[in-house]
């Protein structure tokens, strides 16, 4: 065994997929541009509208599956940018567990949420709304 | 044959070209930088460790930096905001009449400003930690360009929002 292999023995890896997290925040990053700048142009055509027009609008096909996915990439974004602060600043343990999995709950539950309101106005239209036809 | 007084000369010479402990000024506890002042690096050998920020004078990417995490928290509550949003949609006429009530008040258009404002904030610095990323603009110059567009942006991004929101009459206090 050469030196250098020696020393790859002893540095401590990741098992496999160190990278895999880091990559999975950017590739949400990456969607969110795009998602984002739909959901401020969304909400300012939105904004001050009533019941009935916010009604109509998340009957629409694309706003119902573009805020969908606005919210979900968003929610898991969220998670792992949160984990990265308390795991940066929370060193006690319990606390740090106790934090991460409140994170955890926290996301989960805000993407239940919004998923299952979105899907329940989405589709509570006459079915004629369903895809224009 | 021994040469006792030149040999304790020499060790005296070695031994005054070594500070001496004693001539050290006194250590200050609170700043020891081999301390370890957060129990956090118990290491076999003192080694040095990176500044803690107390040590660092402001600078604009350090700002940013700490912007691009304090803003990402407020999309945080942004998004419960936004899930009572969509909940009080789903709830029903009466349920969103109440959250409309609370959206158009003082403090709803306060949270609603701020959650705009960390979104353009954190839209921007998202992209300049992508930029980075890739390599590319990582010299000082380069950096402190980025994190002063950034917050340029987020400004004037978040302004030129609302005051179309006004200007349309969507909006009014």
């Amino acid at each position: 065994m050469s030196r250098i292999d020696a020393a790859r023995v002893r540095v401590p890896k990741a098992a496999g997929h160190g990278a895999g997290t880091w990559i999975k925040e950017r590739v949400e990053a990456i969607a969110l541009i795009p998602l984002s700048l739909w959901a401020f142009w969304a909400a300012a055509h939105l904004a001050g509208a009533g019941y009935q027009a916010m009604v109509e609008w998340l009957r629409q096909p694309l706003n119902a599956v573009l805020l969908a996915l606005f919210v979900l990439i968003s929610v898991d974004h969220m998670r792992l940018g949160l984990r990265v602060v308390v795991e940066d600043y929370i060193h006690r343990p319990g606390n740090k567990a106790a934090l991460l999995l409140l994170n955890l709950f926290v996301c989960g539950l805000i993407g239940a949420l919004a998923l299952f309101a979105i899907l329940k106005v989405a589709l509570s239209g006459p079915a004629n709304t369903l895809f224009g036809a | 044959m021994s040469r006792p007084g030149l040999a304790k000369g020499l060790e005296d010479d070695i031994r005054s070209m070594a500070t001496p402990e004693t001539a050290r000024p006194a250590a200050d506890p609170t700043n020891e930088p081999r301390d370890d002042q957060t129990g956090r690096f118990r290491a076999p050998h003192p080694r040095p460790l990176s500044p803690h920020l107390q040590v660092w004078r402001w600078h604009v990417t350090m700002a940013a930096s700490i912007l691009h995490r304090m803003s990402g928290i407020g999309l945080y509550i942004g998004a419960i905001l936004v899930t009572a949003w969509l909940l009080s949609l789903a709830a029903g006429p009466e349920a969103y009449e109440r959250f409309a009530a609370f959206g158009g008040s003082w403090l709803g258009l306060l949270l609603w400003f701020a959650f705009s404002a960390a979104g353009f904030y954190h839209l921007a610095s998202g992209l300049r930690h992508l930029v980075w990323d890739t390599g590319r603009s990582l010299d000082v110059p380069s950096a402190n360009a980025w994190a002063w567009g950034t917050i340029v942006f987020a400004a004037v991004a978040t302004v030129a929002f609302w005051a179309l929101l006004f200007a349309q009459g969507r909006i009014s206090l």
